[in-house]
């Protein structure tokens, strides 16, 4: 499997044509304690950069992008009832959704990890 | 580019040092360089302070003498109560009262504290106003009093229930002060002026040092085990979860104190039939609202969902109505109600607890119950 990034700081992991979504490590502190995330709803039709969910902290909301084109297939339940996994978590349990690949072509845009850790550097 | 862009550097506090080498980020607030939070964060620091004891940095606050010409204290009293609604002739010695320097409308310039410390009146008001305050008070008071701003103290508030046992072996005298309570203190030997007060509805002080003793106080106050530095971030949401006014949020130009739900700091003898009732700008508004009620009121809001409904949302009175009928002047997350928290302004005949109003929230109508503050119980010793 193969895990790509945004300059926005989120990580997409591919499998196949589906891609799951979260927010990286770097990202959950900047933000600090998570309080709440409002996830979308299954089959709603994103385009790249659009706001996909919201995360919000103590202070502020911050909205999370859609890093590529496609439809979302499922989203992580789990987040609703504890956000904190977004801080806990960030890599695997505190993923977002999962978003159907509709042009693999725009993945090519996205960073590798060494290219990411540069950027966040 | 455009001339507006040129940017002040910003202010430091005597404390800048000391916010640095406890990893304060840092964040321009009212023209100084100040600490947003530390490395525990907004929840565990706001945790901290309810549970044990929070220092915060508040020397951006204006400090000011209004030391009256005559010698007389009662003349200075007088004099400001031309400029606020509350009673200040009344205000006994080493006692502090708050008060609202009100315009012509009814509405708020600036919210301040005011203490009795004999042979003058020792004044505390907002950072972003403090300059306008200042020139205010010369404007109106000069024939009276002596005005002079303190830029060489620092203020440091120490707040939560363990304040009281980490600040008496420091200075033994403040164990016996009552909430409102206000006056010089020694404090490890310096000269200090100390308040038991706060603004984040846990008991507590605020202790005004000289600037160049400050960073000594500061630092012997931390190392308490009970004691850890706090940002502005945790400030905010005490303050809310307190059900307490911020300047620039829940007061304004625009807002009446009445409108504020700040009739209870209007003392007897300002009121219509008092002794010296009237007499301050604005007063026909405000004496008229106390007497009829106010066209729109400051709530609490309650969510029912877990999403934080934040400053600015607007208030609907039914799920579908075009037009809204308030806002929300301050709102977030409580983390020791562990629930959403707000404030904010409706119609006077939807002010009332248990009325269900709708937020919007990013396009969705989220229902919010009126509700009493504060959030919390405060804990101030009485």
């Amino acid at each position: 499997m193969t895990t790509l990034f945004t300059s926005d700081h989120e990580w997409l992991k591919i499998d196949g044509d589906v891609a799951t979504v979260g927010i990286t490590d770097y990202a959950q502190t900047q933000l600090g304690d998570v309080v709440f995330v409002e996830l979308p709803k299954v089959g709603k039709q994103l385009k790249k950069a659009d706001a996909a969910a919201v995360v919000e902290s103590v202070k502020a909301a911050s909205d999370v992008y859609a890093p590529i084109t496609g439809e979302i297939v499922a989203i992580n339940d789990a987040l609703a009832a504890e956000p904190s996994l977004v801080n806990s978590d960030p890599g695997e349990g505190a993923w977002f959704f999962k978003i159907k690949i509709a042009d693999k072509s725009e993945l090519d845009g996205l960073m590798d990890e060494a290219a990411y850790k540069a950027h966040t550097a | 580019m455009s001339s507006s862009s040129v940017e002040h550097p910003l202010k430091r506090t005597p404390l800048y040092a000391l916010h640095l080498a406890r990893g304060g980020k840092m964040v321009p607030f009212a023209g100084y360089d100040m600490p947003v939070q530390y490395a525990p964060g907004v929840l565990k620091e706001h945790l901290h302070t309810r549970a044990a004891a929070g220092l915060f940095d508040v020397s951006h606050m204006g400090q000011l003498r209004l030391r009256p010409k005559s010698g007389k204290l009662e003349d200075a009293a007088r004099a400001l109560e031309r400029l606020v609604p509350q009673d200040i002739v009344g205000i006994a010695l080493h006692r502090q009262r708050y008060a609202q320097f009100t315009n012509e409308r009814g509405g708020v310039l600036d919210d301040l504290m005011v203490a009795n410390f004999g042979d003058h009146l020792f004044l505390v008001v907002n950072a972003a106003c403090k300059d306008d305050d200042e020139a205010h008070l010369r404007a109106h008071l000069s024939d009276t009093c002596e005005i002079e701003s303190l830029p060489d103290r620092a203020l440091i508030a120490l707040q939560g229930p363990k304040a009281a046992d980490v600040l008496a072996p420091l200075s033994p005298a403040t164990a016996a002060l009552r909430f409102m309570n206000a006056g010089p203190q020694q404090v490890m030997g310096i000269a200090c002026y100390v308040s038991r007060s706060g603004y984040t509805g846990e008991d507590g002080f605020e202790i005004s040092v000289p600037a160049d003793k400050a960073e000594a106080l500061a630092t012997a106050l931390l190392d308490h085990n009970d004691v850890l530095p706090i940002g502005l971030g945790a400030r905010d949401s005490l303050r809310l979860e307190a059900g307490l006014c911020l300047y620039g949020h829940e007061l304004d130009v625009a807002t009446t104190p009445v409108e504020a739900a700040l009739e209870w700091s209007i003392q007897k003898a300002r009121r219509t039939g008092g002794a010296r009732a009237g007499g301050f700008p604005g007063a026909d508004v405000i004496l008229k609202q106390l007497a009829h009620g106010a066209p729109r009121r400051r709530v609490g809001l309650l969510a029912d969902g877990r999403a934080p409904v934040r400053e600015g949302a607007q208030l609907f009175v039914e799920q579908d109505d075009p037009a809204a009928a308030g806002y929300v002047s301050s709102g977030g997350f409580g983390p020791s109600k562990i629930a959403p928290v707000a404030m904010g302004y409706l119609p006077a005949a939807f002010a009332t607890e248990g009325t269900t109003v709708f937020a919007d929230v990013r396009g969705q109508r989220l229902p919010m119950r009126v509700a009493p503050m504060p959030f919390i119980t405060n804990t101030y010793k009485r």
